[in-house]
């Protein structure tokens, strides 16, 4: 039976909407819950000892709750509180830059490798599989033809996969800048932010100059627009040895879609499809579009 | 401080070595460098022919091998790393780990830097790379403020080099999939932002433009505007009810008056970006960067940049325009 994990909450939400968020996932039918900011450092709802103590809160419910690391670190004092967030090592990492893989490496601890870090291939995944990475969150380019190879030469190496997780649902995360977009969308520098991100909590909006919805601004990072959904391609993911869907979280009907993708993983029969196809997972660009769409 | 500089081809590498070059970077014609563009790059023989011409002055060659191979094609980038070690290169730059773990098991004695599509941003992910594959030097992203790049030269288990002119990618690099998500050729997979088989530009009875990128609509521009080279990060777009720059405007990366900051820093090396521009470009921006760094070198204390230097690289920016970005921490 595959797993399921809600993915770290990409987005700025106040204390209260995240903890009640949180509480409510405690009795989702989710396998691992990620925890922890992956995006901007200076959101602080919740601090890294708060995402600490919901951890071990969460740890209750019997999931397996995972602490993820951001995805851009430039500062000494963000190395700070990745060095916190591993702590004494009761929680799984998910690393996501070579600062985390590096810190959990010296330190000996098993690791998740995020989206964000990248391996595009049998051998870069050997290498972390020897740093001590025991599950795989392939790169939003890896689709289905990729992900055959890399497993097909991995075997031919002698080698077994790792537990392999797949992002299923959710807006895909595309870019990440020393620059915040959403501050320089309100015309305010980084360091005087006023924390707009946390008044758009499924991210800003951006069309083009023809009003094509094409991507969100959620601070420092870009996503797309369209909030992909792979529940109808589960047979292929099955048959690829896919152990675990991830799911983001969004402001609205996060538990409609686990519910969905529970009852599809218990089901012989692919989901309907409640988003758009992500064109990754057929070798296509990521973005959707009618011409692509089979018939 | 040394001078890294670009070459594109043959020409552009003679170009940059006859105007104060202290080493260049090329790669070869094909997805193994992160310029795959058409009309581009070396063949063996012009490699060959550009390693013997910087040799005999005293110049070194890095070859970019900066992309991410899929496990289908991993033999390409080997066979571009054993040419790197048989025709004499002094480095490969390479992102990725599987080309810097064959490249290190297998000519242990090839220098190897890491690129900055390796995205390395800290001294742990440096020293990731340093004890897995002994790099040399690393290139770091443009994400860091100079004090921030002060600091990680204290702390990098390598000599350091980093950018100081040239185009300005906004994203980390090594992990944008904006061309990726609009057209399917990625920066890490193809080599490549923003393809021009996929640019179409539309002229309309006003005589404005429009540009698309496989149908998306990145701009339109008025009849005397002046447009840029459409990536999805240049363009503008409609957010919150205003058109704008959302993202990053037409502008290049000038570090030049941070010099002194970053030479008292202990950067190793300073890369001028630009493989796909032409010999004007090379020659000139290099000739200015060797004038400054020769000017520093002779007198660090009285050291101020030049008008004539900022006016001649002015003429080679995006836009005529050239930013700080993220070394100055008030940009946004």
């Amino acid at each position: 039976m595959m797993k399921l994990s809600l993915g770290p909450l990409q987005y700025f939400w106040t204390r209260e909407q995240t903890l009640s968020f949180y509480r409510d996932a405690a009795r989702w039918p989710v396998d691992v819950i990620y925890l922890g900011e992956t995006v901007c450092s200076k959101r602080r709802e919740l601090g890294t000892r708060d995402w600490i103590a919901l951890a071990e809160e969460l740890a209750e419910s019997g999931k397996q709750i995972v602490l993820s690391s951001l995805a851009l670190i430039e500062a000494e004092s963000e190395l700070g509180a990745l060095q916190r967030l591993m702590g004494d090592g009761r929680f799984l990492i998910e690393a996501n830059d070579l600062s985390a893989v590096q810190l959990c490496k010296a330190r000996g601890i098993p690791f998740v490798a995020g989206p964000t870090v990248n391996v595009y291939n049998h051998r870069a995944l050997a290498i972390l599989m020897d740093d001590g990475m025991s599950r795989w969150v392939p790169g939003i380019e890896q689709g289905e033809a990729l992900l055959h190879d890399l497993r097909t030469a991995l075997l031919a190496d002698g080698r077994d996969m790792p537990e392999l997780e797949v992002i299923a649902y959710g807006r895909l995360p595309l870019a990440y800048s020393a620059r915040c977009f959403t501050a320089r969308a309100f015309d305010v520098a980084k360091d005087q932010c006023g924390f707009r991100c946390i008044e758009h909590p499924d991210g800003l909006p951006l069309a083009t100059r023809e009003g094509q919805p094409l991507l969100r601004i959620n601070g420092v990072q870009i996503q797309s627009e369209q909030v992909m959904d792979l529940g109808p391609e589960l047979p292929a993911l099955r048959e690829l040895g896919v152990d675990m869907l991830r799911l983001y979280p969004q402001a609205e009907r996060t538990s409609e879609v686990v519910a969905h993708y529970d009852l599809a993983r218990h089901s012989p029969q692919p989901p309907p499809r409640l988003a758009a196809r992500n064109g990754y997972w057929h070798g296509e660009p990521g973005l959707h579009r009618e011409t692509t769409t089979p018939a | 401080m040394h001078l890294v500089c670009p070459a594109g081809n043959l020409p552009a590498l003679q170009a940059a070595i006859d105007a104060g070059a202290d080493a260049v970077y090329a790669g070869f014609r094909d997805q193994t460098n992160a310029r795959a563009f058409p009309g581009l790059n070396f063949s063996d023989d012009e490699l060959r022919r550009g390693i013997s011409y910087a040799h005999a002055r005293g110049r070194k060659v890095y070859l970019a091998l900066n992309t991410y191979p899929d496990s289908a094609r991993l033999s390409i980038w080997e066979r571009a790393v054993d040419k790197a070690a048989d025709f004499g290169c002094d480095a490969i730059i390479a992102a990725e780990m599987s080309v810097l773990d064959y490249a290190t098991r297998t000519y242990p004695r090839l220098a190897r830097h890491l690129s900055v599509q390796g995205s390395a941003t800290t001294a742990p992910a440096l020293r990731y790379m340093y004890e897995h594959f002994g790099i040399e030097r690393a290139v770091l992203p443009r994400v860091l403020s100079v004090q921030q790049v002060e600091r990680l030269c204290e702390q990098s288990p390598v000599p350091l080099e980093v950018f100081a002119f040239g185009s300005l990618c906004i994203m980390v690099e090594g992990r944008c999939q904006l061309s990726s998500y609009v057209t399917g050729a990625s920066p890490n997979r193809h080599g490549v932002c923003s393809p021009a088989s996929f640019v179409r530009w539309d002229e309309h009875a006003d005589g404005s433009r429009s540009v698309r990128l496989n149908q998306v609509l990145i701009d339109r521009f008025k009849p005397s505007e002046p447009a840029g080279y459409p990536t999805v990060c240049k363009g503008r777009f409609a957010v919150g009810g205003e058109t704008f720059h959302a993202l990053e405007e037409p502008t290049s990366l000038n570090t030049l008056e941070l010099l002194p900051r970053l030479a008292a820093a202990g950067v190793a090396a300073l890369k001028i970006e630009g493989r796909q521009r032409g010999v004007a470009y090379v020659t000139s921006v290099t000739r200015t960067w060797r004038e400054a760094l020769d000017r520093y070198q002779a007198a660090p204390s009285g050291w101020s940049s030049d008008p004539a230097w900022q006016k001649e690289l002015s003429k080679h920016a995006e836009g005529h325009q050239t930013t700080l970005g993220p070394y100055h921490r008030n940009w946004h």
